[in-house]
């Protein structure tokens, strides 16, 4: 009998998953240290920091690649976790039989692509783009410019793997990981592709853009202590850490999937996504758009509230964003929410922004895989507004069937998705 | 499968504001607005002055917004006051967003400055450091991030059934008209606004074209011209936002069809000699077109022009063939929207019954999209 969920659409199966975070190379290395309660946030060595507001983030710094660049790291952080994912899947590894949607960051040349230019230009008075646009002129930087477009480490990805048609590039700000799967979800149920490769993906902590996001006053300054500074939920959280992640999960329809005989690591049972016009950066003071994607979710999902096990969360550790949170946790989950274990990540491996959605799916997977939910660590000072069981500090065991996870972003992003161990009822 | 429709088109460009403009500008014919001197040797299309308050109510907003943030969020209300769905807030407040973009501008005397300084300083990395946090405008970020453009849409429009953004230049065009198109057909949702917008008036935009050897430095020519002369696209600035919807959707609110977005295809080719007539000949049979009308989204670029001529003999015998390049310039994310807006105000105008618009990115990526009479 096909395998549908109660909609009657083909159910999307979880068939491999792959990560690379600060904490370590493969999802294993960082499952290990994320339930051990450990922190990947460490000093900034990659670049001076002197002059900075914040010194500290996730940088990966064992995965070197040339030129350095964030649309290098973020090619190569997105082919180790997607040889990962893949290889786990049995599928093929440079013919994909399915789609490729992929979460990047938005990519831009950087200042030392720019010095270069400004140095073969000749100019040694007063720089202008005038002289960089000459220096682009004598051929001798062709290959920046497939470097520096969008559409490059998806062509790239596409490439290695041999994924079929035109893959998605896509961005919802600190959201996209989780719209790369629900794309990829939305594809296998109508029916369009068999399998898909989603993926999210974040090589991009160089001075420009953490000095964008400092300027905005997102990043946390508690640099003394650079593990004890993303303190999601806790009353002295005062920003989030940028962190750089790459994770991968392969989809495919379960019908298929069982088929080949493939191992089934869980379901993506449900997507929710709700726009919110309020503002730029903050979100509907009545939480309403986050109510609506995470209501949505368990609907798509075919599950009540009361069926979460558990909620990995978006919990950035800026003060707006965990409130929010809660809040509208609080309004769908009503008095049970005191008791449902609710971690975020980000305590140990930062916010990593493009892919934190899919580094978070990785882990929703893998807490109903083992049967473990990773800790929300550097909580020592509740907050007495968050009144919510945060899984504080160690690792808790727990049977865990369904998970909620959370992704908002900038631009009034706000995308759930609920992941099941079976499909209710089943 | 549902028919999915247009119901809304909005779009801005060097030939003017609305649909009407350009289908006048396409019937008058002669060479498109272009501003050679600003860029000098870059030729650009120059969109005209607007009266941003007309679709941006708020200064606010207009402030926190750089120009092509600003061209689509005019183009969207256009859109949405052509599908008569400007004012119903239910709609809007479920209507999904799909936009094709690639990111904003940057404070190109800052990046001067500091490109200067950095020559001379004794510690470069700490002067970076020191200029960009004293220099940089905090909301210029904001400006700046890709999925913002949908952002301000959901701010000064209401539109807020959720919003994704494609990246990934000509391509993100093509895939945001055929994801949005499977989403109406499947049932999935019921409406969409899907666009984009590009400003080709920034040099870190000619920056990256010019090192990679593929921009036109000489006075305008049609793009069918340039490739015998060693070839080139001419970057243009303007957005182009549709509203999609079911048919059933749109009759249910009472709203006219222009034309029906009867297929999108894309695909993405590994580039070499004749692969880009080959794409074009497999999209055009998995589209089953029969067109009497071509809006090509081709660039002028030596090799894939040539190419794409070549197919069109093939799938489009007969038809008329209108370039958006030779109208608006290349458009970029927002080419393959700009095509299908022209191509559905011919059908809607009787003077063609089937089209296909094509779009052969400058780089990487093949798409075709079909359009039949509403």
């Amino acid at each position: 009998m096909a395998l549908r969920d109660t909609q009657g659409r083909p159910l999307v199966a979880v068939t491999g998953i792959g990560t690379v975070t600060s904490l370590g190379q493969g999802k294993d290395d960082t499952w290990a240290a994320l339930t051990a309660g450990r922190s990947g946030i460490h000093r900034i060595n990659r670049f001076p920091t002197e002059g900075l507001r914040t010194t500290i983030a996730g940088t990966i710094d064992s995965v070197d690649v040339e030129p350095f660049c964030a649309p290098m790291l973020s090619e190569r952080l997105a082919m180790l976790a997607a040889e990962e994912a893949v290889g786990q899947s049995g599928l093929a590894q440079e013919d994909f039989p399915g789609a490729l949607f992929i979460a990047v960051p938005p990519v831009e040349m950087e200042w030392p692509q720019r010095e270069a230019l400004a140095k073969a230009s000749g100019q040694d008075g007063d720089v202008t783009y005038k002289d960089l646009l000459k220096a682009a002129g004598t051929g001798r930087f062709r290959p920046w410019h497939d470097l520096f477009i969008f559409g490059t480490v998806a062509d790239r990805v596409a490439d290695r793997f041999g994924t079929r048609g035109s893959p998605i590039s896509l961005s919802t700000a600190c959201s996209s990981g989780a719209t790369a799967i629900q794309l990829g979800v939305e594809a296998i149920r109508r029916g369009e592709t068999e399998a898909a490769l989603c993926i999210g993906t974040d090589g991009s902590v160089n001075p420009e853009s953490l000095i964008r996001f400092s300027l905005l006053s997102a990043l946390s300054t508690q640099n003394e202590n650079p593990e004890g500074a993303s303190k999601p939920f806790s009353k002295n959280r005062d920003g989030f850490v940028m962190g750089e992640g790459g994770a991968a999960l392969v989809l495919e329809n379960a019908d298929s999937a069982r088929a080949r005989g493939a191992t089934i690591l869980g379901y993506v049972l449900g997507c929710g996504e709700k726009g919110d016009g309020f503002h730029r950066t903050r979100s509907s003071p009545d939480g309403m758009p986050a109510i609506t994607a995470i209501r949505q979710a368990l609907e798509d999902a075919g599950v009540v509230p009361e069926d979460i096990d558990y909620i990995n969360a978006h919990g950035t550790s800026t003060p707006e964003n965990d409130k929010m949170e809660a809040m509208s946790c609080t309004a769908v989950f009503g008095e049970r929410m005191a008791g449902l274990p609710i971690s975020s990540n980000k305590s140990m491996i930062g916010h990593t922004l493009t892919a934190a959605g899919a580094v978070e799916a990785v882990m929703s997977l893998m807490t109903i895989a083992t049967g473990r939910i990773p800790p929300t660590i550097n909580y020592q000072v509740p907050d007495p507004a968050i009144p919510l069981d945060v899984v504080p500090n160690v690792a808790r065991d727990a049977r865990v069937n369904y998970v909620l996870s959370n992704s908002f972003g900038f631009g009034g992003q706000n995308t759930c998705l609920v992941f099941g161990a079976e499909p209710k009822g089943a | 499968m549902r028919d999915v429709v247009i119901t809304g088109i909005g779009l801005v460009s060097s030939a003017g504001e609305g649909l009407e403009a350009h289908l006048t500008a396409l019937a008058r014919g002669g060479a498109p607005n272009t501003d050679a001197a600003t860029f000098e040797p870059f030729p650009v299309h120059p969109v005209g002055a607007l009266e941003w308050d007309r679709q941006i109510p708020k200064k606010s907003d207009q402030r926190q917004m750089e120009a092509w943030q600003k061209l689509g969020c005019y183009a969207a209300g256009l859109a949405l006051d052509a599908a008569g769905a400007k004012e119903d807030a239910a709609l809007k407040a479920r209507m999904q967003l799909i936009v094709s973009a690639g990111g904003g501008e940057r404070d190109y005397a800052v990046d001067g400055q500091v490109l200067t300084g950095l020559a001379k300083a004794d510690n470069p990395g700490v002067f970076l450091n020191e200029r960009l946090m004293g220099d940089l405008r905090p909301t210029l970020f904001l400006a700046q991030l890709s999925n913002l453009l949908a952002g301000n849409i959901s701010i000064v429009h209401g539109v807020t059934g959720a919003s994704r953004t494609f990246m990934g230049e000509e391509s993100s065009g093509v895939d945001a008209l055929r994801i949005a198109r499977e989403r109406i057909a499947s049932g999935q949702d019921d409406i969409f606004l899907v666009g984009g917008a590009y400003n080709a008036e920034r040099p870190d935009v000619l920056l990256i074209y010019e090192m990679g050897g593929f921009l036109w430095k000489k006075p305008y020519r049609p793009v069918w011209e340039r490739p015998a002369d060693g070839g080139g696209m001419i970057l243009g600035s303007g957005a182009c936002f549709l509203v999609l919807e079911s048919r059933e959707h749109a009759a249910s609110r009472g709203a006219k069809p222009v034309a029906a977005l009867a297929g999108v295809a894309s695909d993405r080719s590994r580039r070499k000699a004749g692969s880009v007539e080959a794409s074009l000949h497999a999209l055009s049979r998995q589209l089953n077109a029969r067109p009497d009308l071509v809006i090509s989204g081709a660039t002028g670029i030596k090799g894939i022009t040539e190419d794409e001529q070549a197919a069109l003999k093939d799938v489009a015998p007969g038809a008329a063939v209108h370039a958006t390049g030779d109208l608006v310039g290349h458009t970029m994310e927002a080419q393959p929207a700009t095509g299908v807006a022209l191509a559905a105000g011919l059908i809607a105008e009787g003077r063609a019954g089937e089209a296909l618009v094509t779009s052969i990115g400058h780089w990487r990526g093949e798409g075709a999209i079909r359009l039949t009479k509403a």
